[in-house]
């Protein structure tokens, strides 16, 4: 059973301000069927631009339900200058915490919100634009990015935990990784790049592994394949294909244009990859 | 508060004659069956007697069943002993469908290079017969197909099967850990050469299970030791769960018409009633072709997770292959697999009976269930005109 805080347990089973408001100010919808989980909120404003009234309908678990309970809770009698500084942290926060994989509820929360304010100002609801990452749950590299940024997310794990992005057939993983590497990591893939000409022999087979382990052999075995690290010299690195590569046609392109090709990336650009079969 | 546990397909209550024949063989009787003097030998006839139990719930030999420590023990036994034994076919067909006792371990098998083709199954649940005679080839090592599904309880007809398998020569393996205990076994005259069972599901303790190799099938040990078994599963044999489980086997064999009568007599009460009483609810799974303790429902339009909260309130005991109950992101590979939508797929809850369930339980059930899944589509953003047009 989930380790639900007792905030969050009341929020669920006696879940506030539930139902429609055919006369709302502005309604904001995210979330689908499909995803397993659907959130719609809706917002009176009063004469001061206050929030008079809220209310929700969500389709999910105890953790959606409670997390847009507490958040109709939160945002009347603000401005919506002040509701939009709500993140999704100060949900969580509200709630006592939640169980990290179900942080992703939370974000929710905060994304049907903002809908709800852009269908107030007029604007089409801001929909996060930007190319299709994760195609099981639809989710795009800007809401990565963003949801990345804002929550200081540095693994693909974490990323799936708030936005479900990775969640489902993980072929997307790889395309996570380089998002994150965009957001946190061109400072810091330069110095690494700026690093690996001093490099000791530890170090490069260390970040070698690393770069394995993390990138790698994830990609290929997301098609059925596999790789083994055999050995190490210097700035040459010894590789066994295994499983569907084994036999794959194209196997020799991969090892040449992506294995190589991330080794030097992330570890040496001297890296030369050599194959055995053993 | 009241528990009403319809959670059989996870676990079983141990019966209360199985503990007591177990309980002597922790501290009186803690002899080594392997042990040469007396105090070991007499437990030594007890375990005899208990392979006999097993073997007759399963109209089997004794010489052919082998106990192990759970369901998934035995089917990764039956699978790499098999493979084992035919090194040289690098082919296994399973389904989509089966427990991840099998499915993860064929997945682990395709990254060490084996083929694996994965059968799929229609909105019912059911195989297509044709599909798996296409997908034999003289690769293949095993074929290893479920009985009767965890989440559906859906039954396949092994027999059937196991007639195309073997009129290739292949070695065919079943996963029977649902239906032991719950529908005739009889493994005299079958086609079937390897059959999993588990104990927990029956009423014996947990973490005792047994397998069946048919006499004559090329079996490599997997847990590889002593001569225990006869040198098909070393390690020192849990002596009261091996009891126990044999006891079990004895009771269930006594209860199997109870079972099929008033057990699965409760389990249509329940499911009509609740498919009459609660708005959008549906049956999963081939009405027919199903243990008698099982039925999966979704209540479309609300959610898994949530369902069994408030159940769980009331001090009912279900499961859910929603998504959010497993702590993955998508709903069941079972349901994903028979193309549930997802309007279903998410809201699905399993009620799985035992013959310690009552009648006054289910009633329980059917008050308490219906009020429940309508506050959830009160908050649900989807299908509300159907809701509010009736039901």
């Amino acid at each position: 059973m989930w380790d639900y805080s007792d905030k969050l347990k009341d929020h669920f089973f006696n879940p506030r301000n539930v139902g429609e408001m055919p006369d709302a100010d502005g309604v904001g919808e995210v979330g689908s069927m499909a995803c397993g989980d659907s959130l719609r909120i809706y917002f009176k404003l009063d004469e001061n631009g206050r929030i008079k009234d809220a209310k929700f309908l969500t389709f999910g678990c105890g953790s959606a339900i409670a997390s847009a309970s507490v958040l109709t809770e939160m945002i009347k009698g603000k401005t919506l200058e002040e509701v939009e500084k709500v993140t999704n942290q100060d949900i969580v926060d509200y709630l006592g915490g939640m169980p990290v994989e179900k942080l992703h509820c939370s974000v929710m929360g905060r994304e049907a919100l903002e809908a709800a304010i852009a269908d107030y100002r007029g604007g089409k609801p801001k929909a996060e634009e930007g190319k299709i990452v994760c195609n099981c749950f639809g989710v795009t590299d800007r809401e990565i990015e963003r949801v990345a940024r804002e929550n200081n997310l540095r693994s693909v794990e974490d990323v799936t935990h708030y936005t479900k992005a990775g969640g489902g057939c993980g072929s997307c993983h790889a395309e996570i990784e380089r998002i994150l590497a965009r957001v946190w990591g061109e400072k810091e893939a330069g110095l690494v790049r700026e690093k690996a000409k001093k490099l000791t022999n530890i170090q490069r087979m260390k970040l070698i592994e690393e770069t394995m382990e993390r990138e790698i052999r994830p990609a290929l075995r997301a098609d059925g394949g596999d790789i083994e690290l055999v050995d190490i010299y210097g700035t040459k690195v010894i590789v066994a294909l295994r499983g569907t590569c084994t036999h794959c046609p194209s196997a020799e392109f991969t090892l040449k244009e992506y294995v190589e090709k991330k080794l030097r990336e992330q570890v040496d650009e001297e890296i030369v990859l050599e194959e055995v079969k053993i | 508060m009241r528990t009403v546990y319809m959670d059989s397909n996870a676990t079983t209550r141990v019966a209360d004659e199985v503990l007591e024949d177990m309980l002597p063989y922790f501290c009186e009787y803690y002899g080594n069956p392997s042990s040469m003097h007396t105090f070991g030998g007499q437990v030594a006839s007890k375990l005899d007697e208990a392979r006999g139990r097993v073997a007759a719930l399963l109209g089997a030999l004794p010489e052919e069943i082998i106990f192990t420590s759970c369901g998934t023990e035995s089917d990764n036994s039956a699978i790499m002993g098999t493979l084992g034994s035919y090194p040289h076919k690098r082919h296994i067909v399973t389904t989509r469908v089966e427990h991840p006792a099998v499915l993860s371990l064929c997945k682990h098998l395709a990254g060490e290079g084996y083929s694996v083709t994965q059968l799929s199954v229609d909105r019912d649940g059911n195989l297509d017969l044709a599909e798996l005679r296409e997908s034999l080839t003289e690769d293949t090592a095993i074929v290893s197909i479920m009985h009767a599904n965890n989440e559906t309880g859906v039954i396949f007809p092994i027999e059937e099967i196991g007639r195309i398998v073997k009129s290739r020569g292949i070695v065919f393996h079943t996963d029977a850990v649902q239906t032991a205990g719950k529908i005739p076994i009889d493994m005299s005259g079958s086609t079937v050469d390897l059959l999993s069972i588990s104990g927990h599901k029956f009423h014996a303790p947990k973490g005792v299970g047994a397998l069946y190799i048919r006499k004559g099938t090329k079996f490599h040990s997997f847990l590889i030791g002593g001569h225990q078994e006869r040198g098909r599963r070393g390690g020192t044999e849990s002596v009261p769960m091996i009891i126990g489980m044999g006891k079990a086997a004895e009771l269930a064999a006594e209860f199997l018409e109870d079972e099929n009568v008033r057990v699965r007599g409760l389990r249509d009460k329940l499911e009509s009633e609740l498919l009459e009483k609660a708005p959008s609810a549906e049956l999963n799974g081939d009405r027919e072709r199903r243990t008698p303790n099982t039925t999966n429902i979704s209540f479309q339009y609300v959610e898994g997770e949530a369902i069994l909260l408030l159940i769980d309130r009331e001090g009912i005991c279900a499961s859910s292959g929603s998504a959010c109950t497993a702590g993955s992101l998508e709903p069941s590979h079972v349901l994903r697999a028979m193309g549930l939508p997802f309007t279903a797929a998410h809201g699905t809850v399993r009620f799985s009976l035992s013959r310690y369930n009552t009648e006054d339980e289910v009633d329980y059930v059917i008050e308490k269930v219906p009020p429940i899944i309508r506050r959830l589509r009160e908050i649900s953003p989807f299908g509300r005109e159907e809701l509010s047009k009736g039901s």
